[in-house]
């Protein structure tokens, strides 16, 4: 069997017998592809009463090489606003592209990715939102990302 | 050995003695090959009298085997080694993590040997006095393993120091360890760097040649989030074991780590190749200045210029001034100048127009504004004199047509330029075509007539002469353009006119059509033509690389680095 069917069959064998963290539910995981995960941000932030949806897409390499994360933009969901989400969906973090450890994981991303969110203290979009959207390629593990600002 | 690193002293990171050492030890063993490190790449079938020694147009350079780097770099970590007592797989890490600089290095260890180690990651960070990591009920270890707390304290302690946020101690499965990354329990077989995150064999060698494979990445740190611990060699060979064409990567890759960080050394750009060349007079930004550094690796037809990328060969031009001409052949400055020569703006109204025909009496399309497009005047002015402009020049249409001059005959004088550079470029493909063509004949005249395939052998290495001096001529134009105006332009150009000339005759005999009656005359004059040319290119190189060193040249535009 694959490492990746394998990894990611434990990781939905651990799911569903100890739950998610708070604030994060497995919305979907009908193969070894594409998984969703909703993210709610806890407590008192500008995220208030709002929910969003992940989407993670693996390939034979994972957990070697990253999963694709992108927020789910649809008519039932958006994307956060947040200077390292862009309208589209695609997230800049770095712990999805060079910072990638095989030791992570999709619960782990969720919580990476929930607090980040929450500390956010303004809802702004990415300054080159228009720029990068317009040109974006499908796969967001396929843009070369520079991370500039550590503090968000 | 001590006395290599006295002379190292110098800015200029000096190899000079190991390489002289190391030819030596080249001739030992390398079959004969080490002939070839003398030669001029360019295979000089056609010998011209007294051409053996170096000539002025060329550089001083070695080629050097994947094998002799790696003797370098050992003497380099052997004598880190030496000096700071640590292992020589440390040392090497230490070295590449210094980009070689063997000064620096050891300046800053011998400041702060730990801050050194630690961000070459060959060392942990030192242990800060935080609160150990958060323990999980036992019954959640073992049946999650370690990376259960890990990722617990990822969202609790999300930018805090590393050490928190380390895997858990695997001492806890030693017994019945489940790889944190796989999550198999069946492999009995793990692996981990100094700062004890271990997982399985299987999964190290993914990872490992996952960067080396896709990622072409030597320096491999350890798979647990935000550890710096550097996988060395021999964990890496290890790793490995099973797999010796990635450890083969892995090992050309450290090599191309090492060429990059050395001035004097560069890798051989011909795909697949894993030669270097060590070209030391050429190691300065300064040097190329004057002087164009073409080399090859021990494979004769892998040529390249040393100082840039841009074409295997641009001799006589120096690398800055080519780089210019490729610009300005590729940006649109001169589409602005065709605008400029070839179009008026309509006095009123600024809008560009093109004459194509028709009387002087114009009306612009845009603002209804009527102008005589001889002198730009107002059309009411001219009376009844009706398609011809005779007014008294006013000084502004003087000043734009001056203007529009100016334009024109830059623009000419670029086109010049560029026509000849893109007809040798040109010809240089249509003759190897030709030559094609050509073979094909001579394997029929071989059968049908007496001669030998030696005999006919004359027609390629004069059409691989017609097409080197036409990269010659092809960049002089290059040259031309950009210099100044006088004596010695005057002299470049009668030598020019002259290769040109020699080369065209050539062409031209090449082009003949080929008769078994009169092969023998032709392959005489095709010969004797031949050798008269190659004599023009190398007069041509050789005083061009003497004006170079005598600064006889000099720009009408600014060169870079001048």
């Amino acid at each position: 069997m694959a490492v990746s069917t394998r990894r990611l069959q434990k990781e939905l064998t651990d799911i569903k017998r100890d739950g998610t963290p708070v604030g994060i539910e497995l919305l979907s995981a009908d193969d070894f592809a594409t998984w969703y995960l909703s993210v709610e941000v806890l407590g008192n932030t500008v995220y208030e009463g709002e929910k969003f949806a992940l989407k993670f897409r693996f390939d034979s390499q994972y957990p070697i090489s990253a999963p694709a994360v992108q927020f789910v933009v649809d008519g039932q969901y958006q994307a956060p606003i947040h200077p390292h989400v862009y309208s589209n969906g695609h997230i800049c973090a770095s712990i999805l592209s060079t910072e990638w450890s095989p030791v992570l994981s999709v619960v782990s991303v969720c919580v990476t990715i929930q607090s980040m969110l929450a500390s956010c203290k303004k809802k702004e979009r990415p300054p080159d939102n228009d720029r990068y959207v317009s040109r974006a390629p499908e796969n967001p593990k396929k843009t070369q990302w520079d991370f500039h600002d550590d503090d968000v | 050995m001590s006395s290599d690193y006295e002379i190292s002293d110098d800015e200029n990171y000096s190899y000079e003695e190991e390489e002289e050492e190391d030819e030596m030890e080249v001739e030992d063993y390398d079959d004969g090959s080490a002939s070839e490190i003398e030669v001029d790449g360019i295979g000089d079938d056609f010998k011209v009298p007294g051409g053996s020694e170096r000539k002025v147009y060329e550089v001083d350079y070695m080629s050097l085997s994947q094998p002799d780097v790696e003797k370098i770099m050992a003497t380099d970590v052997n004598y880190i080694s030496g000096i700071f007592g640590v292992e020589p797989a440390v040392a090497a890490q230490l070295l590449r993590h210094m980009n070689w600089n063997k000064e620096k290095l050891t300046d800053k260890y011998m400041d702060n040997a730990s801050q050194v180690s630690v961000a070459a990651g060959v060392d942990l960070p030192p242990r800060e006095p935080t609160p150990p990591p958060p323990k999980a009920s036992s019954s959640r270890q073992s049946s999650t393993g370690p990376t259960r707390t890990a990722r617990r304290s990822v969202a609790e302690t999300s930018k805090t120091s590393k050490s928190t946020k380390r895997v858990a101690s695997p001492a806890a499965g030693v017994q019945s360890f489940v790889c944190p990354i796989c999550f198999d329990d069946s492999q009995t077989e793990t692996m981990a760097l100094m700062c004890e995150h271990r997982f399985c064999s299987s999964c190290w060698k993914e990872y490992i040649t996952s960067k080396v494979r896709t990622e072409a990445e030597c320096t491999i740190t350890c798979m647990a989030e935000d550890c710096n611990i550097v996988a060395l060699d021999p964990f890496v060979k290890k790793a490995l074991t099973d797999d010796m064409e990635t450890w083969e990567r892995y090992q050309e890759l450290l090599v191309r780590q090492f060429v990059s960080c050395i001035p004097h050394l560069k890798f051989c750009p011909y795909p697949s190749c894993t030669n270097t060349v060590s070209c030391v007079s050429a190691a300065t930004k300064s040097s190329l200045l004057t002087m164009v550094p073409i080399v090859a690796c021990s494979i004769p037809t892998h040529v390249f210029c040393f100082g840039c990328p841009i074409d295997a060969d641009h001799r006589p031009v120096i690398c800055a001034v080519a780089k210019m001409w490729l610009q300005k052949c590729r940006d649109d400055s001169e589409t602005a100048n065709w605008i400029k020569s070839n179009t008026k703006e309509c006095s009123k109204c600024q809008s560009t127009i093109e004459k194509n025909g028709g009387c002087n009496h114009m009306t612009c399309k845009k603002c209804k504004y009527e102008f005589c497009w001889v002198c730009m005047g107002p059309w009411s002015e001219h009376g009844t004199s009706w398609y011809s402009c005779n007014r008294y020049d006013e000084k502004a249409s003087v000043d734009a047509r001056d203007a529009q001059a100016r334009s024109r005959a830059s623009l000419e004088r670029y086109l010049h330029y560029y026509n000849r550079w893109a007809n040798h470029e040109q010809s240089a493909k249509l003759s190897m075509e030709l030559y094609a063509k050509t073979e094909k004949k001579m394997e029929e005249m071989q059968i049908t007539s007496e001669l030998t395939w030696i005999q006919v052998q004359f027609m390629k290495k004069a059409v691989d002469v017609v097409f080197k001096c036409r990269m010659t001529l092809k960049w002089t134009y290059a040259m031309a353009y950009y210099l100044s105006l006088g004596n010695e332009k005057e002299l470049f150009e009668d030598n020019q006119r002259d290769l040109e000339r020699a080369v065209e005759e050539l062409s031209e005999l090449i082009e003949a059509p080929i008769d078994p009656e009169t092969i023998m005359a032709l392959r005489q004059k095709v010969t004797d033509k031949t050798v008269y040319v190659q004599k023009r290119n190398e007069i041509m190189l050789e005083d061009t690389a003497k004006g170079y060193l005598d600064g006889r040249w000099s720009w009408n535009a600014t060169v870079d680095g001048l």
